[in-house]
């Protein structure tokens, strides 16, 4: 029933949006173009640095920490919309126990994109468009995998770019949450095989080094071409 | 951007700035060669390479006291487990999964010391060693390397502590390339963490894989009042002003969500207290 009432919520957030969203792509334009002439003064020569695209997509500028502040809110909106997908109608193979954990693990995720939209106020990206065509949303196997895929690799967004946090309270935020994405991806991975949950010679592609016993870390143009695979809204990155 | 000022700046704390770049001009030249080429964004790299090389590789007193810190407290992890798995024969760890976790655990420890040891050099703490620590906390913990459950007990008392120590430590760290590093290890403690609970609640212990709200609204959510300290102020529902609980209509969040999805850092003199329950008079932090 608490699911319900989120769903409708979450619809209803949705709309208001999409009925704001002229004023939010003005925005997105005004700063886009200011960031771009940024750019082109800089780099002296305009064969260094292209337009970014302004007729669609929602634009992450890493000049500031409002541009990682961004990159965080358009991953939480990515995985709150597939926890929200799974919390909805959980694959049937699904333990009640799972099924309890993915609804908390849900309202974390939807708690982090609320978070972020509300602290980035009129400097938030829009809403993202997500593609999920490639999860079987009936199959435990399918969706645990993708569970995992996301949490490994939020792991590893936010351990890459915490070092180009400037705010202190912005940096001790982004480790708030972080940790907590580790406890989701060490819980599912423990679903999947009991003890990977921190299985660090599978995670060497994000960064991870077992000698180390060190975790993923990639930089944002590294994540955001294996997230790109879930989003269907362009993605343009300046200033990196 | 001006170059002369932020020498300027840097000259008010280190007196000897330009008896540090002179010897080096070259670096001084790579820098302004550069600066035809690359754009305004990534100057500030350029300019971090210059430092270092003009600093070598000197890390700044506080990221040392900070690296120290956290040295200090995998070497209490490493021995936590390490005596466990090689030195306490009326422990038992279940054979299979939950002995192979506490092994895997513990290497992921000594990595961390290693790791920090070799960053930290000739800077690096004295070795903490066995001999060095209490783990019965003075008698608090007496059967923790004869009783499973007070041993997972303890050592999620040290993971959790671990997280929130580390993410205490992040703005000392701040720009720093050490910084990545840190929450390379913050993210693997959490996953500890994570397994360790699941670990308790497959022995019967109500507790979440994340840090939840405890019960009447308490902040340690584990059952085990002896670890209170651990969970101080762990139950936090707003941050950066921003209430979570039900936020923006979301009624799913619950007070409990809203706790489980932050978890809080801890400053050092508390991770301070908390470390020195488990060290000798004489070895303490």
């Amino acid at each position: 029933m608490k699911n319900n009432e989120l769903k409708i919520k979450d619809e209803l957030q949705e709309e208001s949006l999409f009925n704001g969203s002229l004023g939010r792509r003005s925005f997105l334009q005004y700063a886009g173009v200011s960031a771009a002439g940024m750019a082109l003064v800089a780099a002296g020569c305009k064969k260094d640095r292209g337009y970014p695209d302004m007729n669609a997509g929602a634009t992450l500028d890493f000049k500031d920490d409002f541009g990682v502040l961004n990159y965080a809110y358009a991953l939480e909106q990515l995985e709150a919309a597939f926890y929200v997908k799974v919390a909805a109608a959980p694959p049937a193979a699904f333990t009640t126990a799972q099924k309890a954990y993915f609804q908390d693990i849900q309202f974390h995720e939807v708690a982090h994109r609320e978070f972020f939209k509300n602290a980035l106020s009129t400097a938030a990206i829009g809403s993202l468009e997500v593609d999920f065509s490639s999860i079987d949303f009936t199959s435990a196997t399918s969706v645990l995998g993708a569970a995992m895929a996301f949490e490994d690799l939020g792991v590893a967004a936010y351990n890459g770019a915490g070092v180009r946090i400037k705010t202190d309270a912005y940096l001790v935020l982004a480790g708030k949450i972080v940790s907590v994405e580790a406890r989701h991806a060490a819980y599912i991975r423990d679903i999947i095989s009991n003890g990977s949950f921190a299985d660090l010679n599978s995670l060497t592609a994000l960064g991870a080094s077992n000698a180390n016993g060190l975790d993923g870390a990639l930089t944002p143009d590294k994540v955001l071409a294996i997230a790109g695979k879930y989003i269907k809204t362009k993605i343009n990155v300046i200033n990196l | 951007m001006n170059i002369v000022n932020i020498l300027e700046e840097i000259e008010k704390v280190d007196g000897e700035i330009y008896e540090r770049l002179s010897p080096r001009r070259s670096a001084m030249k790579d820098f302004y060669s550069m600066g035809k080429k690359i754009a305004l964004a990534a100057a500030p790299l350029a300019l971090g390479s210059m430092f270092n090389k003009a600093y070598g590789q000197t890390l700044p007193t506080a990221v040392v006291a900070t690296l120290n810190f956290a040295l200090s407290l995998e070497y209490l992890e490493y021995h936590y487990y390490n005596h466990a798995l090689v030195a306490a024969p009326t422990l038992t760890i279940p054979t299979g999964a939950p002995l192979a976790a506490i092994t895997t655990i513990r290497d992921h420890e000594l990595a961390h010391v290693n790791l920090l040891k070799g960053a930290l050099g000739t800077s690096a703490r004295s070795e903490i060693t066995y001999a060095m620590t209490d783990f019965t906390a003075g008698g608090t913990f007496g059967d923790v390397y004869s009783n499973y459950l007070t041993f997972l007990k303890v050592a999620l008392g040290f993971e959790d502590t671990g997280v929130r120590a580390y993410k205490g430590q992040a703005t000392v760290l701040k720009g720093n390339a050490v910084l990545t590093t840190a929450l390379q290890i913050h993210s693997v403690e959490a996953r500890h963490a994570s397994h360790i609970r699941q670990m308790l609640a497959a022995n019967g212990a109500s507790i979440k894989p994340w840090v939840s709200l405890g019960a009447g609204g308490i902040s340690n959510d584990t059952g085990v009042p002896q670890v209170d300290a651990v969970y101080a102020g762990e139950n936090l529902d707003v941050q950066a002003g921003v209430t979570i609980t039900g936020i923006n209509g979301n009624t799913g969040v619950t007070k409990a969500a809203a706790v489980e999805c932050f978890d809080e850092p801890l400053d050092t003199a508390s991770v301070v207290t908390i470390a020195n329950l488990f060290l000798r008079t004489g070895f303490k932090l």
